[in-house]
């Protein structure tokens, strides 16, 4: 009897191990829907968001009917740097057509993300994930990463790295036929 | 023209000005630090590195020293620190597994093992009583064999003799 206990304790210990493991790794389900073009829903966009330049909170939801860049971003990574001026010029070509990039800062400290702010003259909004449970709904395990979310919030393409020219063209196309 | 005691005036407001600022100045100096950064670095994490603070090298590492010394220079204690750091970096930065979801098993499953351990030493306690009181086995050549056995075992130990 005892050594049957003992075998089952062990066994389910391993099988808690395992899923432990699994759940660790980020979620790519997001990437497999909108590559079989089901384009899901954004997730969390009720979540309520610190604004990072001020005051108060703000949330994903409250741009629904513009097309949005959601881009993932801390001061201290450097393809964010490097992607930070293109994005800006994206916010006044999407300014125009009544979008708009959202940056959502992830593992960065608030003044850090000012002086990133100020430096680039950025001009979109910018709220901070401040337990980073946005970014994880997201499968964000790295940064930078772009969502490209349509008029009706579904996101229609993904960007896991550096954005570039090419992917912005045709993901906003895409959103603004969607 | 103004009389001579209003051209003095702000001549004389600067001079009180003056007198202030060396008091106010070395009191903003000599504050003591409430906490050390030592300390703070032992216990959180380097968030994005994934490892304690205090041996992590990554530009992001030394962006939260950075942020802890503001805060200890500001006048802030350990508690407050943490508290601001878990409000930038949310509890990762504290390396303490959530008590919610998945995590929860970090805190159930050695309880549920020390439970178990304390069940099977009560088991094995009660094995080791029952088998004390247990009545004691027959001394040596007090044990009633058959006829036919005996026969057969004095038969088998005389071939040795």
């Amino acid at each position: 009897m005892l050594p049957v206990l003992a075998a089952l304790a062990g066994a389910g210990l391993v099988a808690l191990l395992i899923y432990g493991v699994s759940q660790q790794a980020a979620s790519r389900t997001l990437d497999e829907r909108v590559a079989s073009r089901e384009y899901p829903v954004a997730p969390d966009a009720s979540s309520l968001l610190p604004v990072l330049d001020g005051h108060g909170t703000s949330s994903l939801r409250s741009l629904k009917g513009k097309v949005v860049v959601l881009n993932f971003w801390a001061s201290w990574c450097q393809p964010c740097e490097q992607e930070a001026p293109l994005l800006e010029r994206t916010q006044n070509r999407l300014r125009r057509d009544d979008g708009t990039v959202l940056g959502v800062t992830y593992l960065d400290a608030t003044p850090d993300s000012r002086s990133f702010v100020h430096h680039y003259r950025l001009s979109y909004p910018n709220l901070r994930d401040n337990t980073g449970a946005f970014a994880r709904s997201y499968g964000t395990d790295q940064l930078p990463e772009s969502f490209i979310i349509d008029r009706r919030g579904r996101v229609v393409a993904i960007s896991r790295g550096e954005v570039d020219q090419g992917f912005l063209d045709r993901a906003l196309a895409l959103a603004q036929q969607a | 023209m103004r009389p001579a005691r209003w051209r003095l005036a702000p001549v004389l407001l600067a001079q009180l000005a003056l007198l202030g600022a060396p008091t106010a100045a070395p009191a903003a100096a000599t504050a003591v630090p409430r906490a050390s950064l030592t300390n703070i670095e032992r216990q959180v994490m380097c968030v994005t590195c994934k490892i304690p603070l205090n041996v992590a090298e990554s530009p992001q590492a030394d962006r939260e020293r950075a942020y802890i010394q503001g805060l200890i220079n500001e006048g802030r204690d350990e508690a407050q620190i943490k508290d601001a750091l878990v409000g930038q970096y949310g509890s990762t930065v504290l390396g303490l597994p959530a008590t919610h979801g998945f995590d929860l098993t970090v805190y159930l499953v050695p309880a549920a093992v020390v439970v178990a351990l304390l069940g099977l030493m009560a088991l094995v306690l009660r094995r080791w009583r029952r088998a004390a009181h247990a009545p004691a086995p027959p001394p040596p050549g007090s044990s009633s064999l058959s006829a036919s056995d005996s026969a057969r075992l004095d038969a088998d130990l005389s071939r040795f003799d």
